[in-house]
């Protein structure tokens, strides 16, 4: 409470040094504002998110098995262990093919629902929810409906339903990796689970696009349709086709939920997360490696964001308006 | 302007007043949320841990023996994830960490001092115990944990299947894909061993004359035999003969008893399940032999009770599995016979389980004496993921036996290393 009575002191002799606005104290000041409003959420990320990241850092140059306060310094010997691991340095590879496809691919899904439910003459905030619904869901749910439910390899399978009335024999999905149908099921669970969520941010983009604009292009002798989208509305959407990229991309490297609850056992298609689960993280309890491996996944993020922010011009976004 | 602003300071006042509530609610929560119930009565709390047991009345039995112990306050963990082994060892790391978990014997938990010492509450009953439970508990002289029940496994087939598709009950790894194949039909896959196969993967090895690791602790598993096991599985799983992608796993005996396959592995547990399910129709055989020199095998699975050696409560809760492991012998029997069928590890126990005594479950016991192997202590949780990962490699996936289990060796040489140096 001491520095609230500190405050009161500052505040009064604020005020009285600028009587033409007697409210406007440190109370009111914008910093003091600014740290009351980011205050408690700068506390929770230094906690639950930069203690953490420091705590594995610290890790990471320990052998640290069965403990997470070890005490035999190892040097670079974690590092070495996760770089020259055959699977992880795959996992690494694997995802990011795996994110040259699903990004753009959840970016064209969700600008072409946005475009359609934005074109929508009647029931547009019932489609809108509609595609916005599975985002509500959680990814362990999904990950359990098709498994057991659509993908399922038994006969009565959705599926395998499906594919029994043309006479094709059953497949098993997810447990035979030739051919890999595993992708198919991993990919359509993504974009049912993801697109909703980025579609809801074109649609805001989309309605901030102003009119006048669509009109001077049809004055200039615009074609509606692939022409006016692709002069106008494009561009228009950069700002948030880079932010949603962005996201898409941490969101592939960071793939965990559904990828461990539909591939279990696999030593394919597993993504880095899951693979230093398997690794260190879960059962085998070798925090050391497992940070190490994190760590290593975190300059990969940060690497694959910068390039793509240096190619796409993230924050130069405003010049577009 | 001025007018509101007395109003404005109130209501700062109030959101400061919010915030300061709602930091504290957190906190209150962060203390509150440890599974140890309202501490009602007097004397110790203790937190045990168990995963979720399929069989119905279970969770309830084992909060009924928790409640009859009058010592202490003993709350159940009933954990119903499928990954038992990761929420057990990452709560062992944190302050809300159970005070005693059934789990099985492994030494990477006795060697990092995550378990205690139990010799001194087992020792006055020592004999009466399997000695093989004895023996795979045991480190430096010292025993580790209370085997509750074994649990053999093998597989369980349905006669008249078999008869109509005249085969016979397979006896060597041959002669079971070959059965495989017979019993296919257009609805019924002939042989299940779980979605990812790795519930065979302890009696393939065996089977095929090797072990896990020899007395020197040092790799046995790598021989030609289990090579030639593998590529007899990778056969198996391309022939289409093996069902794949069932809803339940192995250890769940619906995939059997609802007819999508004709033989499955399973477990001893299963026995009440599939007889009110098929009846008569059904019988069990050890994994059969992979090579010559190979023998028939079944796995010696089970369960076994551990103390927090960094517990709080490290004495109550070792007085707590004397009490109930050891001396409740009316509870172990009702634990090891009135739900699944589980093997009562003591033998004056097992001598009077009657329940065990005819039938299937008669042949279970025979096939538990005859063929079974129990848990290598010194094979542990790395160890088994990496023999997994071969099974993976070149069962499902396409790789040389031998690619694989190179792969396998440097994993599991670097955890030898690490632990017997």
């Amino acid at each position: 409470m001491s520095t609230t009575t500190k405050l009161d002191l500052a505040s009064s002799a604020t005020a009285k040094a600028s009587p033409a606005k007697p409210r406007r104290g440190l109370r009111g000041s914008p910093t003091f504002t600014f740290w009351l409003f980011t205050g408690p959420f700068l506390i929770g990320l230094a906690i639950f998110v930069y203690a953490p990241i420091l705590w594995s850092l610290w890790l990471s140059f320990f052998e640290a098995r069965f403990t997470v306060t070890p005490d035999k310094f190892v040097g670079f010997d974690n590092y070495k262990y996760m770089l020259t691991n055959d699977d992880f340095v795959g996992s690494l590879g694997t995802f990011t093919v795996f994110a040259a496809f699903i990004v753009p691919t959840t970016w064209a899904l969700s600008l072409g629902l946005a475009l359609l439910v934005n074109r929508m003459r009647f029931m547009r905030a019932f489609f809108r929810s509609v595609f916005f619904l599975p985002t509500a869901v959680s990814y362990v749910a999904a990950a359990l409906i098709w498994k057991m439910s659509i993908f399922s390899g038994v006969r009565f399978g959705l599926m395998n339903t499906v594919l029994g009335w043309f006479g094709v024999e059953n497949i098993a999905w997810l447990i035979d990796p030739n051919p890999p149908w595993y992708w198919l099921v991993i990919v359509t669970a993504r974009l049912w689970l993801q697109s909703g969520f980025y579609m809801i941010l074109f649609i805001a983009a989309l309605q901030n696009i102003p009119d006048e604009l669509y009109e001077a292009a049809a004055i200039d002798g615009a074609k509606s349709g692939w022409q006016t989208f692709r002069y106008i509305t494009l561009p228009q959407l950069r700002a948030t086709s880079t932010a949603v990229i962005l996201l898409l991309l941490v969101a592939a490297y960071q793939a965990f939920d559904e990828f461990f609850n539909l591939l279990s056992k696999t030593t394919w298609g597993r993504p880095p997360l899951v693979e230093l689960y398997y690794k260190a993280l879960g059962e085998s309890q070798d925090y050391g490696a497992g940070s190490a491996g994190a760590l290593i996944l975190t300059v990969l993020i940060c690497a694959v964001t910068l390039l793509q922010g240096k190619i796409m011009g993230f924050g130069k976004g405003d010049e577009s308006k | 302007m001025s007018a509101l602003s007395n109003r404005n300071f109130d209501r700062r006042t109030a959101l400061r007043a919010a915030l300061g509530l709602a930091a504290a609610g957190g906190l209150a929560a962060c203390g509150g949320n440890n599974g140890r119930g309202g501490g009602s009565g007097s004397g110790t709390n203790l937190v045990q841990m168990f995963h979720a047991y399929g069989e119905a009345g279970t969770e309830q039995a084992i909060k009924r023996y928790a409640k009859a112990y009058k010592e202490a306050n003993v709350t159940t963990q009933w954990i119903t994830s499928a990954d038992f082994e990761s929420k057990l060892f990452s709560a062992l790391l944190t302050d809300n960490a159970p005070d005693l978990f059934e789990f099985h014997p492994q030494i990477q938990m006795v060697k990092s001092g995550q378990v205690a010492d139990l010799t001194d509450i087992i020792d006055p009953v020592k004999d009466d115990f399997n000695p093989a439970d004895i023996k795979s508990h045991t480190v430096d002289g010292k025993i580790y944990g209370v085997r509750m029940i074994d649990d053999p496994q093998f597989f369980f087939y349905r006669k008249s299947m078999l008869e109509k598709a005249k085969v016979d009950v397979p006896t060597t790894l041959d002669e079971l894909m070959e059965a495989a194949d017979k019993l296919t039909t257009g609805k019924v896959k002939g042989l299940y061993m779980g979605n990812d196969l790795h519930s065979v993967n302890d009696t393939l090895i065996w089977s095929a004359g090797a072990q896990h690791l020899d007395e020197k602790n040092q790799i046995a598993y790598h021989t030609d035999g289990v090579v030639e096991g593998l590529k007899k599985m990778r056969t198996l799983f391309t022939s289409g003969n093996l069902l794949l992608g069932a809803p339940t796993e192995s250890w769940d005996p619906s995939s059997f008893n609802q007819g999508l396959c004709a033989i499955q592995f399973c477990g001893m547990w299963a026995m009440p399940a599939i007889q009110d399910a098929l009846g008569d129709d059904w019988g069990v055989f050890p994994f059969p032999k992979v090579t010559d020199n190979g023998k028939q095998s079944v796995y010696n699975g089970g369960w076994s009770m551990f103390v927090n050696a960094k517990g709080k409560n490290v004495d109550a809760a070792k007085e707590y599995v004397k009490w109930l492991w050891i001396d409740q012998k009316e509870y172990q029997e009702d634990w090891a016979t009135s739900y699944g069928f589980h093997i009562p590890p003591r033998a004056s126990l097992a001598k009077e389980a009657d329940k065990l005594k005819s039938g299937n479950a008669a042949e279970g016991v025979r096939l538990f004496n005859e063929f079974g192997h129990f848990d290598n202590i010194g094979w542990t949780q790395a160890m088994r993921t990496a023999f997994e990962d071969v099974f993976a490699n070149c069962v499902r996936k396409n790789m040389d036996p031998e690619k694989a289990l190179d792969r396998c060796d440097t994993a599991v040489n670097r955890e030898l290393k690490k632990l017997f140096g």
